[in-house]
This record gives C-alpha cells, sequence and structure tokens, in this order.
C-alpha cells in the first residue's frame, strides 16, 4: 500500500502532480521543476521529506553498535549535535544505505534513512542488534516530519517564522544539529545549498508549513530535489549505488574510515573493501548539446567503458550533467563519447561536482 | 484538459493539423507536455525526410525523461520548427502552437483515419 505523509492533502491542495516514490505518494513538482529548482539556488524552497525515516539508536551500547555498523567513524562525533555522512554496508561491502548519523548526546544517535530501504535497514539494524548482543535499542520515529529549507534565503526564512531559532542556530556550523523543543534542527541538506533539515511532531507539521507558505518560501517537489542534488554532486541511493557496489567506486570514499579496528573490532563489510580495492571512479559529465544524459548509458573513454549512474538536464548550467562511474585511469579534463540514441557525442570529464550555493564550478 | 475541436489526433499523443495547400501540421497535445514536465530538449527530423507512419519522427526530452514524437500518417518532412532549439519550453507554454514538424501527405485519406478530438479525450482520460 503506498504511505502518505502528513501532508499529502497540502501538496494536492497545492497542486502538486503527485508520484510513487520508494512506496510513498510525493509530490514530484507543484507546476513547474525547473522554476522551482532556480527558486532553490536564488532565494529558497521547501521539501517534505517526511518520507525519509528517523531512527533513534539508544542505549549504553549505542556508540559500540554504530563504531561497527557504518563505514565512517561515529567517534568523530565529539560535541553533541554533530553529523556525519556514512554508508551502510553489507559483508560483501556493498551499500544497504547511505544516511546521516547525528549525535545527540551521550547513548542517543539520530539515523536518517532513505525511504525505499528504510524496512530493509530497520531488519538489518535489529538483526545486528540481536548478533551483537549489545545494549542499544534502534526506535523508528514515524511520529515525526521532515522539512527541508534550502536555499541562500532559507535560514532567515525559518528565524522570521519559528521563534527563538536565529539565537540557537546562528552560530552553527555545517552539518550540526540542536534540539530547540520539539523541533531538531539541523545544518543539513540534499541541494549544495545552505539551510535547515527540521524534524518535528507529525502534528505540528501543517501549521509549520504553512507559516513558510506565508513567508514566501515555494514548496519543492522531488523532481527539483533530483537535479539539485545532481548539481551538488550527491549521490542517489538506489541509482549512483546499491547492495551491488561498493562505496569506493560509488565516489563515496571520503565517508569511509578504513584506518585500525574500532575498539577493537572491524565495521561491516571491511575486509570486504581491503579485499576489493577500488576498481572504478565516480567523476561527473558534461554535454553541451544534443540530448540529455541518463542513467545507464554507456560511457567510451580512451581507457575502457564506463556508465552513467545518473543523469539530468542541470537548470543552472543551462546543460546536460551527469555522475558515473568511469575507468580508474580516467581524468579531470578528458573526453569521452555517449551513445544517445545511436549518436556518440562528446563529454567532457569534470569533477562530480557541479553547482554549490548558487555558483557555476564548471 | 485542453484538446482543440479543429485538429486530429493520435493514440501516441501527437495533433494533427491540415493547412489550406494540403501538408499537415505535426506537435504534441497539451496532455502529453503535462504528462513530461518541463521540456529540455527536442530532436526534430531533417527536411525531406520520409515517413512511414508510426515512424520515430522526433525526440522531446524533459528534465524527467525522454519520448519518442511519431509521424501521424505516411508523409516527407517539409518544414521543421527550429525556434524550439532554443526554447524547448514553448512546447510546455503553449502546446499547439509549438508544432515540431510538417509535412507533404503520401495519401491524403490517411488523415480521416486519425482521431479527433472526442476520441482522442476518451484516449487521454485513460
Amino acid at each position: 500500500m503506498t504511505q502518505k505523509t502528513v501532508l499529502n492533502e497540502t501538496h494536492r491542495r497545492l497542486g502538486a502532480k503527485m508520484v510513487d516514490f520508494g512506496g510513498w505518494d510525493m509530490p514530484l513538482h507543484y507546476g513547474s521543476q525547473i522554476e522551482e529548482h532556480h527558486a532553490v539556488r536564488r532565494d529558497c524552497g521547501m521539501f517534505d521529506v517526511s518520507h525519509m525515516c528517523a531512527v533513534d539508536i539508544v542505549g549504553p551500547d549505542a556508540r559500540a553498535f554504530l563504531l561497527r555498523l557504518i563505514a565512517n567513524n561515529v567517534d568523530k562525533l565529539k560535541t553533541p549535535g554533530k553529523a556525519l555522512y556514512s554508508a551502510m554496508l553489507n559483508e560483501a561491502g556493498g551499500v544497504i544505505d547511505d544516511l546521516i548519523v547525528y549525535f545527540v548526546g551521550d547513548g542517543i544517535y539520530r539515523l536518517v534513512i532513505n525511504a525505499g530501504t528504510a524496512e530493509k535497514d530497520l531488519d538489518w539494524i535489529a538483526a545486528r542488534i540481536a548478533e551483537w548482543k549489545l545494549d542499544v535499542a534502534s526506535i523508528p520515529r514515524r511520529d515525526l516530519s521532515i522539512i527541508a529549507v534550502q536555499g541562500p534565503n532559507a535560514k532567515s526564512r525559518v528565524w522570521q517564522v519559528l521563534p527563538g531559532t536565529q539565537a540557537a542556530t546562528e552560530a552553527l556550523k555545517p552539518f550540526n544539529s540542536v534540539k530547540l523543543g520539539d523541533y531538531f534542527i539541523a545544518t543539513t541538506g540534499y541541494t549544495g545549498e545552505t539551510g535547515f533539515e527540521i524534524t518535528l511532531p507529525a502534528g505540528e507539521t501543517e501549521n509549520f508549513w504553512q507559516k513558510l507558505l506565508n513567508a514566501g518560501v515555494r514548496p519543492i517537489g522531488l523532481g527539483a530535489r533530483d537535479t539539485l542534488r545532481l548539481e551538488a554532486g550527491m549521490n542517489l541511493y538506489g541509482q549512483d549505488m546499491d547492495e551491488t557496489v561498493s562505496p569506493l567506486d560509488a565516489g563515496l570514499d571520503w565517508t569511509v574510515d578504513l584506518s585500525g579496528p574500532r575498539d577493537g573490532i572491524d565495521f561491516v563489510g571491511k575486509t570486504a573493501l581491503l579485499a576489493h580495492p577500488q576498481q572504478k571512479q565516480f567523476l561527473g559529465l558534461l554535454l553541451d548539446k544534443g540530448g540529455v544524459l541518463r542513467a545507464h548509458q554507456k560511457v567510451s573513454t580512451a581507457h575502457g567503458d564506463g556508465e552513467i549512474t545518473s543523469g539530468t538536464f542541470s537548470p543552472t548550467l543551462s546543460q546536460s550533467i551527469a555522475l558515473a562511474r568511469l575507468p580508474l585511469a580516467t581524468a579531470v579534463g578528458d573526453s569521452a563519447e555517449v551513445d544517445i540514441r545511436g549518436k556518440r557525442l562528446t563529454v567532457k570529464v569534470v569533477k562530480p561536482c557541479f553547482v554549490r550555493n548558487g555558483k557555476s564550478l564548471i | 484538459m485542453n484538446i482543440p475541436a479543429n485538429l486530429k489526433y493520435t493514440k501516441s499523443h501527437e495533433w494533427v493539423r491540415v493547412e489550406a495547400d494540403g501538408t499537415v501540421t505535426i506537435g504534441i497535445t497539451d496532455h502529453a507536455q503535462e504528462l513530461l514536465g518541463d521540456l529540455v530538449f527536442v530532436e526534430l527530423p531533417e527536411v525531406g525526410k520520409e515517413l512511414a507512419a508510426e515512424q520515430e519522427a522526433a525526440v522531446v526530452e524533459s528534465v524527467k525523461a525522454a519520448s519518442d514524437v511519431y509521424a501521424p500518417i505516411a508523409g516527407t518532412v517539409t518544414a521543421v520548427n527550429t525556434s524550439l532549439s532554443d526554447a524547448p519550453e514553448a512546447v510546455n507554454q503553449d502546446a499547439y502552437a509549438a508544432w515540431l514538424f510538417q509535412m507533404k501527405p503520401a495519401n491524403a485519406a490517411d488523415i480521416d483515419a486519425l482521431l479527433d478530438a472526442t476520441a482522442y479525450t476518451a484516449c487521454a482520460a485513460e
């Protein structure tokens, strides 16, 4: 059965075109995906991302559990509020999911996991808790909603509608969070812009959304969310990586900490990653004209073939861009060819990050 | 749904207008552009190309996906709307003004077999 967030009726009232995403009935756009994209780059926009699942990891062994569960080292989170992006791997080193882990306080962490993988993730987490016999509980927080507000003016709009938030968040660096009453406010996002991801009680979501709307924050659908994250060079689970792909081949090596054992134990998947070093490079592609790069298109390089994992039209750059897994010897600045409908089009290999804070990096 | 009564249609969501000189003008319907979302690229056929009915003639790409546009009837391409190369979004703004290509029908009677507005309305509602 298709699941709905508490804002489902609100999205429909705002004229959203709804689509199924990971088993959830979500807004694709509210009229024009491209205009929504520009709104986030130039002003600000808000996303209902309540389909994503917050999971609290609580108990005396919470830290020990996460040290072993995920590929990055949660001991890097030294002060409460700090956040870390990482991946949860299987024994073969494939990516079960990518996630953000927030250090709330001693014995309390919060994970935010993807919608389509939530059930699988929760089963995996429960099985590992049982297997490792640790004193920790995993609590999915379906009683909470998540609203992302992103863009150069995002923070000031949130400060305007939520009293007390300016003082509480003004000094927060990126990838941090603070709890303010029932609101969990994080300086994270999936757009390459500044802003917040705000976790709040489901019952207060409608009211909060309406206040933001009244303050001029534009609702943004999943369509623009995808073009924004692609321009920012951020991976999408199920497209850029999955259980059959090593994080090292998906541009996620920076979130994998392969240094010595943590508390004497290796994280799940580490042995496999050490046995199978990086095979592919995760890079960006730029196409001047002639079509739109799409996932699964073949890329021919001087060093062999590769594959596009995500491709789209970049509204900011007005040309097509893609993320691709390419042969290891491929270098930024190389030319490559992509077959689109029988025509071989030349693309330029670039770093896998196209736009940040409204500015082209190309 | 915006489905003008004076045009002919196909099940694959092309509209067809018969001009005074017997050529036909072809575009995609308002319903089709709405399904596709913001268009960002249009690939048009070469003038002079002979097309069979239901042969792939053009490609429209939105941010979301690429979609083929088919020749509604057999004929020869006589003109293409080159202004769409720089402004594919014109199709989203007015799908019936932003035509894609024109054809000289191989057999004018083929036009009669196309859907009328009523039949297309039923087809688009499916």
